[in-house]
């Protein structure tokens, strides 16, 4: 390998911010970027969604802007639950612009500036999976609070023919089962799949000047256009894992709600 | 053939499933605008559908990724 190899791994590093490991009975519970990232984040849609409550009649841009976040999520909720859809729009809004503003702030360039090293917080399969076990509880907790035991019948679609039961029932169960963590590894990897993507173009345009050669030149500047490109459609994909996140959820919520 | 050069062919041929779901992802995309081009004012209800099909299909060339990823950075 060559001398200046550099880890595209390196970047989805945890380590403690401070460089300091604070551990209480055997657990490291040190305050890590990715607590910090998390905080940054909440600090953001905090600003974002406080800005927009001043609750004018004539509402300014940032009311618009907030009043309009809310609508799309209102949107989004009643046309795949309905109208009980209401009582998940917070937490569906809550969940679609934590993914959103973590998934932006974890490609901006700020990694220019040195010891600025922005974390994507869903790049982590801890942070999603919990997302993703988060919206399935809920499922889980809506749909045995109204139907009781009768949410089992989920497994069982209208009109298929009794001799079909012993292999539907177990295909829609697996299908069940199998939700949040289909949730979770989406996000998780669409995230990282990018990063990887970036860094290793990034690395590439490093080595291709490192060479000092007219080939390495004509690699740096290709690798740098493609990294333009790649960031345009890594800002599409960090809003659409977003939408399709939140969309999945409420999805598995109309089920919970009406049972097919 | 060494152990790592049996890793990386293996990775390489997990690579592949990317691909293929890159045929799946443009073909819902480009079913779906064919029947909005017919069809335009339908196009806009049937978009949270196309975002499902899109995450279908998509997840399954994030699982060739990830087994690709597991075979070059887990397998020892």
């Amino acid at each position: 390998m060559a001398a200046g190899r550099i880890d595209p791994m390196e970047q989805f590093l945890v380590e403690p911010v401070l460089g300091r490991h604070i551990e209480i009975g055997g657990f490291d519970l040190s305050f890590t970027n990715s607590a910090l990232f998390m905080i940054v984040v909440f600090a953001l849609l905090a600003l974002f969604v406080s800005g927009g409550l001043k609750r004018q009649l004539v509402p300014g841009r940032w009311q618009v802007a907030v009043e309009g976040a809310v609508g799309f999520i209102d949107n989004m909720v009643t046309t795949s639950i309905g109208a009980e859809g209401k009582k998940f729009a917070p937490y569906l809004f809550s969940l679609f612009f934590f993914i959103l503003f973590a998934n932006f702030i974890g490609v901006l360039p700020l990694a220019i500036l040195p010891g600025l090293h922005t974390f994507a917080v869903t790049s982590h399969i801890t942070v999603t999976a919990v997302l993703a076990f988060l919206s399935f509880a809920i499922v889980l907790a809506v749909g045995f609070w109204r139907h009781g035991l009768h949410f089992f019948s989920l497994f069982v679609p209208h009109g298929a023919p009794a001799w079909l039961m012993p292999v539907i029932i177990p295909v829609e169960f697996v299908s069940f089962m199998v939700r949040p963590f289909s949730l979770g590894l989406r996000l998780f990897v669409a995230m990282t799949a990018g990063h990887i993507l970036l860094e290793v173009f990034g690395s590439f345009v490093v080595q291709g000047i490192q060479a000092a050669s007219p080939l390495g030149g004509i690699v740096s500047v290709l690798s740098f256009v493609m990294i333009v490109g790649v960031s345009a459609l890594e800002l599409l994909v960090c809003a659409i894992q977003a939408y399709v996140f939140a969309l999945l959820t409420s999805l598995y919520l109309n089920d919970a709600v009406h049972l097919h | 053939m060494t152990d790592l050069g049996a890793m990386y062919i293996g990775a390489g041929l997990a690579a592949i499933g990317v691909g293929l779901a890159a045929l799946g992802v443009g073909n819902v995309f480009g079913s779906f605008l064919e029947g909005a081009l017919r069809n335009p004012g339908a196009a806009d209800g049937q978009q949270g559908r196309l975002f499902i099909g899109f995450a279908a299909s998509e997840l399954l060339g994030l699982i060739a990724f990830v087994v690709a990823i597991l075979i070059l950075f887990v397998v020892k």
